[in-house]
Order: C-alpha cells, then sequence, then structure tokens
C-alpha cells in the first residue's frame, strides 16, 4: 500500500496494518530463479515431503511481474549479473529476496573470476540461508524468518 | 480483402525461463508458429571450476567437480577419482569391495537423475503429478546418500584410492526395499505416459535427430541411443568389473523425443537390475579403500592413540599426495552419456589441469538442429528431452 | 589391435604427416603431430576404413606456461566400430598460438573450438563463428591461461548497454506507424 507516506497518524491504520502483514506474509508467491544446485533442493522443497504449499508458497510464478519473492537459488556468475537485476526491476512492489546458499550468500566454494561474490552486490536481499545447497527444512525456515520479518513491517 | 502481412519475429527465451531447466538463453525467429532458426547462448552458470580446482590439492577437487554436473555427483567424482588413480597407477589394486560399492552408486545416482529428468520433463509437458511422484521416490534415494555420508545431494563419498569410510549399518536393508519399491512405481509411472493420447501426440516425431548427426555431433548417450547408435561405455570399454554383471544397454531407432523417453525408462530399469546384482556381491564390512599409506588416512581410533597414525593423517590432509606426471581420461558412462576428466598433472600434489568431458555442451549444440523446422510448444519438449543440466555446460 | 599397429595404420593413410607417438597409462593411443599436419591426419583418422574415429570425444587444451611450447591442443577421437581410442595433441608456442580448425570433419568441435578460444586465446583458422563461449561478450582477457588470476576484486556490470540508439527507436516507431497505416 502505497498510502503509508501520506498518514501522519499511525494509529489509525494498526488494525488494517495487522490485516495487511497478514495477507503478504501468508501468500508470497516466488519467481523461478533457480540457477544451480540450489534449485533441485528448491523443487525439492515445492514437492511432497517438505511441502511448502502450506506456508503460503503455493506456485512458481512464471513470470516475474506476478510474484513478491525472488529466491536466488544457486551461483551467480558475472554474465548472469545483468538478467537477475532486470528480473529484480520487473518484480512489483512490495517484493522480498531470499539468497538461498552458500554461493548466493557470499560466493560460496567459488572464490574465483566468474562468480559474484554475494547477490547482494546486485540486488537487496531480506534473508540468508546458508547452506551448500541447504536442506529444505533450512530453506522452510528462511521463509519463515521472512514471513516473521513482513510481520514486522510497517505500513507508515 | 487486406494482404496478410508476413515477416519474423524474433523471441528471447531468456535466461530465466521456468522451462529451460538452468540458464540457457534461446533466441528463436519465429514466423508464426514454426522455427527458422535458433541460437542458444550459454555461459550464464559459469564457475571457473577449473580453474579454481588448480589452486586445490587432490583429494579437495572432489567436492567441487561434484557441482559441476549436480545431478550425477556420484558419477562425476567416481569419473575424477578414476582418472587420478589411473596416473598414480593405483587403480588395478583398488579391492573388489570397492568397485561393487562404486557401481551400486553409480547406478543409484543414474536412477535419481533420470528421476529428475522424468519429473521435470512431465511437468512441462502438462503432467505436474509426475513431478510429485518421481521427487517422492527420490526422497527415499536422497535418504540413501545422507546415511552414508550425511549429506543429500553431494554425499562426496568417492575418493581418490576407495571411499570415504565403511557402509553404515542398515544400508543393505535401506537399498532392497527401494529397489523392491521401485520397480511397482515406475510401472505406474509409465501407465501415466507411455501409452497416454496426448503424450504421443506431443512427442511422436518431435525433435528428430538423425543417426549421422547423432554421430558427427558427438552425442554419445541416450541421445545417440535413442537414434540408433550402439554405443555404451560400459559395454565397449568396460570399467569397474561392468563385464560381469548381465544388463543390456536399449536402444531404438526413431531419434525423437519419445524414442528418448523410452530409452531412459528402460534404462532405469536395467540399473535397477545392476544394483541387484551389486548388492548381492557387497559384503556389509570390509575394506573400503586400498591400503597405501600415502593416500588412505588411517582410521580415527588410530589416530587419537598413534603417533605415527597422526603425522600419516596431517601429512595426507595439510600436505596431500603427489601424483606422477602425465595424463590420464577414463571414459565413464554418465546419466547423460560419456563422461569423464582429462587429468594433467605436473608430479605435484596439486592438479595442473582439469578438462571435463561435458555432454550436456554438445547436446546444446546439437538442439538447433532439433527444434528447426517444428513449432515453438515443441522447443519445450526438446529441451526437456535432451537433459541438459546447465551446470555441466557451462562448468 | 595395439598403439603401435595404429600408429603404423596410420603412418599408412597419411603419408606426409610427421607423427610421434608418447606413452601413456590409460586406454588411449597417444601421438603428437605437428600444427601443419593436423587436416590431412584428421581426415586420415576419420575416413581410414581400419580406423574410422567417427566420434570427437573431447578437444581441449593445456597452458604449460613459462615452459615453451606453451600450448598443447588435445583431441580424444573414439572409434565405435573398431573399439580404439586416441588422443591425439598439438604442440603451440605462446606468441602465434592457431591452428586449423577441424570443425569441418567432425561438426561437433566448433561449440569445443569456441570454448578453447574463450578461455585460452588460441585461434582456429578457419572457424565459422569465432566468438566467445562461456565468458560475457565483452570480457577481457584468456581466464584459463596460467598468467591470468583466479580471483579478481570488480563489482559485476548490472545494467546492460541498450540495443539501439534513442534516435534509432524512435525512427523504428515512426516506420511501423507508417507502414501500418498503409494496411
Amino acid at each position: 500500500m502505497g498510502l503509508e507516506s501520506e498518514y501522519e497518524i499511525p494509529v489509525l491504520t494498526t488494525t488494517v496494518e495487522k490485516m495487511v502483514q497478514w495477507a503478504r506474509r501468508s501468500s508470497i508467491w516466488p519467481v523461478t530463479f533457480g540457477l544451480a544446485c540450489c534449485a533441485i533442493e528448491m523443487m525439492a522443497m515445492s514437492c511432497s515431503r517438505y511441502d511448502i504449499a502450506r506456508f503460503g508458497a503455493e506456485v512458481f510464478r512464471g513470470s516475474p511481474r506476478q510474484s513478491d519473492l525472488m529466491i536466488v537459488a544457486g551461483r551467480l556468475s558475472r554474465k548472469m549479473a545483468p538478467a537477475l537485476r532486470r528480473i529484480y526491476d520487473q518484480m512489483p512492489e512490495p517484493k522480498w529476496v531470499i539468497s538461498m546458499g552458500a554461493c548466493a550468500s557470499i560466493g560460496g566454494v567459488f572464490d574465483n573470476y566468474a562468480i559474484v561474490q554475494g547477490v547482494d552486490q546486485v540486488v537487496p536481499v531480506d534473508v540468508y540461508v546458508p547452506g551448500c545447497p541447504p536442506r529444505p527444512e533450512s530453506l522452510i525456515y528462511g521463509i519463515v524468518q521472512l514471513q516473521q520479518k513482513i510481520s514486522r513491517q510497517h505500513l507508515a | 480483402m487486406p494482404q496478410l502481412r508476413t515477416e519474423t519475429m524474433t523471441v528471447n527465451m531468456g535466461p530465466q525461463h521456468p522451462s529451460t531447466h538452468g540458464v540457457l538463453r534461446l533466441v528463436l525467429t519465429l514466423d508464426g508458429e514454426t522455427v527458422l532458426s535458433a541460437s542458444p547462448t550459454i555461459g550464464y552458470l559459469h564457475t571457473g571450476i577449473e580453474k579454481t580446482s588448480e589452486q586445490k590439492k587432490w583429494q579437495q577437487v572432489i567436492p567441487l567437480v561434484e557441482r559441476m554436473d549436480y545431478l550425477s555427483a556420484q558419477s562425476n567424482s567416481m569419473a575424477f577419482c578414476m582418472s587420478v588413480e589411473k596416473l598414480l597407477g593405483v587403480d588395478v589394486v583398488v579391492p573388489e569391495r570397492v568397485k561393487n560399492i562404486r557401481v551400486l552408486l553409480a547406478e543409484l545416482q543414474r536412477i535419481n537423475s533420470h528421476l529428475v529428468w522424468l519429473g521435470t520433463h512431465g511437468m512441462e509437458l502438462g503432467a505436474v503429478s509426475v513431478m510429485l511422484y518421481c521427487f517422492r521416490e527420490r526422497e527415499l534415494l536422497l535418504n540413501i546418500n545422507e546415511m552414508i555420508a550425511g549429506f543429500r545431494l553431494f554425499p562426496s563419498y568417492m575418493r581418490v584410492g576407495g571411499l570415504r569410510e565403511d557402509l553404515p549399518r542398515g544400508f543393505h536393508e535401506a537399498v532392497r526395499a527401494f529397489l523392491d519399491r521401485f520397480a511397482g512405481k515406475l510401472n505406474e509411472y509409465e501407465d501415466l505416459l507411455t501409452k497416454n493420447e496426448i503424450y504421443l501426440k506431443r512427442t511422436q516425431g518431435v525433435g528428430i535427430i538423425s543417426k549421422e548427426d547423432a554421430v558427427a555431433y558427438s552425442l554419445l548417450g541416450p541421445i545417440a541411443r535413442s537414434a540408433g547408435v550402439d554405443y555404451d561405455v560400459r559395454k565397449v570399454f568396460p570399467y569397474l568389473g561392468y563385464e560381469t554383471y548381465d544388463f543390456n544397454v536399449p536402444t531404438q531407432t526413431a531419434g525423437d523425443v519419445y524414442a528418448r523417453y523410452l530409452v531412459r525408462v528402460a534404462e532405469m530399469r536395467e540399473s535397477m537390475k545392476i544394483c541387484r546384482q551389486a548388492l548381492d556381491r557387497i559384503t556389509p564390512t570390509g575394506k573400503w579403500a586400498i591400503d597405501d599409506p600415502r593416500i588412505t588416512p588411517p582410521p580415527k581410533d588410530r589416530v587419537y592413540t598413534e603417533m605415527e597414525a597422526l603425522i600419516q593423517h596431517f601429512l595426507i590432509y595439510s600436505q596431500g599426495f603427489m601424483v606422477p606426471a602425465g595424463e590420464a581420461y577414463v571414459p565413464v558412462e554418465g546419466p547423460r552419456g560419456e563422461q569423464g576428466f582429462s587429468v594433467f598433472s605436473d608430479g605435484t600434489n596439486r592438479p595442473w589441469r582439469i578438462k571435463s568431458r561435458a555432454p550436456s555442451l554438445l547436446a546444446c549444440q546439437a538442439l538447433e538442429r532439433m527444434i528447426v523446422g517444428g513449432l515453438i510448444a515443441d522447443v519445450i519438449a526438446v529441451i526437456g528431452s535432451i537433459d541438459v543440466v546447465m551446470g555441466d555446460v557451462d562448468r | 589391435m595395439d598403439g603401435s599397429a595404429l600408429l603404423a595404420l596410420l603412418q599408412q593413410a597419411a603419408p606426409g604427416a610427421t607423427i610421434d607417438a608418447a606413452p601413456s597409462v590409460d586406454v588411449h593411443t597417444t601421438i603428437y603431430v605437428s600444427r601443419d599436419h593436423v587436416i590431412e591426419v584428421a581426415r586420415a583418422l576419420r575416413d581410414a576404413p581400419e580406423l574410422r574415429f567417427s566420434f570427437l570425444a573431447e578437444l581441449t587444451a593445456v597452458d604449460v606456461w613459462p615452459r615453451e611450447p606453451r600450448f598443447e591442443v588435445v583431441y580424444v577421437l573414439v572409434s565405435i566400430e573398431h573399439r580404439l581410442r586416441l588422443r591425439m595433441k598439438v604442440r603451440l608456442h605462446g606468441e602465434d598460438a592457431h591452428v586449423a580448425t577441424v570443425s569441418g570433419i567432425w561438426p561437433a568441435a566448433n561449440w569445443l573450438e569456441r570454448e578453447v578460444w574463450d578461455l585460452f586465446g588460441i585461434v582456429f583458422d578457419g572457424h565459422p563463428d569465432p566468438r566467445r563461449l562461456l565468458m560475457p561478450e565483452d570480457w577481457e582477457g584468456f581466464p584459463l591461461r596460467k598468467d591470468s588470476p583466479v580471483q579478481i576484486r570488480r563489482p559485476p556490470h548490472v545494467a546492460e548497454p541498450l540495443q539501439v540508439t534513442a534516435e534509432e527507436f524512435r525512427q523504428n516507431v515512426e516506420r511501423d506507424r507508417l507502414s501500418r497505416s498503409e494496411m
């Protein structure tokens, strides 16, 4: 809601704020941005054993313009960095980014000429999930942390 | 009546796309829905693993090369270990039990990779439930990986000279339970697709590659076998005792997407046969590595009590072992075709150069031959059927 | 057949070429071929009826800097009919690192040679499409050479340059509008 900056008395929006926070955190739809091995664990997370749909991430949208969350899953190479920025810019507000895995968070095992040492050099990141690749339970924990972060975001 | 304007349209199937199996970029020129030309651009996942490996010691390279082709991780590390063992000259003294365990794990990895292929390929053509079923079976295989080395996708269980440690208790029961369950489940999944009218219409006659093209583009895997080329590294240049196992190599002649589907499903059944034979030959406990003290670290209880074992452990993990100068390339049949590592050594404890033969790179090159002349909807089916893994293409 | 018989057959099929055998520890027979005879030897390997090396399994390069000759281009060939494997190597010096392309003989060499050019800077004369394959198009340098660094600390490019200028874009829109009004 872009109205929050216009209201100067935050008390008016308290109950509305709780409702908006609940709506936002209960239906975060990710955009498919699986790059490498972490994408396989992300797919495993969305399948029947570690079902992510029960946390609200029902479908992985193909188009960034219809999604709220970008899970950067995998190693980001220098050639791919402009494409990542472009996809991030195409997502509408409010949007969040989870950096999944060691390669997306800090460059991982690959400290060399070809890999960007951390996705936060390109897009702002909300939650970092470590692991190589992180277990699906770790990623679910990351999404739950993001949900708690969303429930703390104020409107005004 | 106004003239219909016809002109070609250029469409970019960009690096971020739900169906390109990773970061592959295709620039398609379309006339209506017919593809006139396609130019794939790769390199969006280039990781420089080969350059990074030159800085690491020989044993430290194993986790790096597992992350190249991330769906056939244990085939990759097995191929690397076999090339280094060939250079060291110890491949003849690798114990029989280690060879059987390597065969078993390689075949389980093949089933694992084909399950991911089947799941994603089915989902892209619309059969979404196939993906959920295949990933459910895959969870059992990942449980086995976790049992032997503690990690689901990249166990790093293969080492130069054998394995990391002995098999855990309950391994035989777990693998046998999986094999007993999987045969029936594979029949169920085949029922969903093999005679399905929609699937047949979408895959028969689509993405045809001729036998001459398969040879010319060096495809060497299920793609070539679906076109009639009868080449399987396990039969033609056998390794790890494959000549003593009883299995067939399925081939088809049509060369289209449906033929590749049939070849891979049949390969899964053959892999199950090999797994059962290998499992019967493996004793629950026994040797898990060669006895060479320069390469194999001593067991931990000796390291904590004896000084010589402590020194040996320290030397192996701090300095590594020296590999004589030369080069070696041991070809291995991975899930995507012939894989292997050209390993160049200059006599020190670090590799001089490692080159991985990437079957997915050559499959991407042949992609243009397969999709030109077809419809744009067939592009998705063909990309799914050639089973590219972009980590392998770009390394 | 073993290595020496293979070598004899090959020397018969490509009489003008200088071919040296080399020791090898694995299943491949290894030969060194001089740069000028690469095409002749490759054609003989593919077409001679006793050889029939129709598969090019691998095409790579090794950089042994600072020793000279600096580069070694390695071709790995497979013959399915006769169950043979061969490793052919060509030595190149660092200053004039170029060799004839074999993509006319084995079409699979197209991308493999592009990759070697991209990572090592070895020019393949006569290649139909000499572009970079794995690195970005505007990358400078050849990463896998031994004098090129492993780690670089440079922020990534995140903005892509526009494919057309603003003036060209306006002209395209105008032209499209005019042609549509004629319909």
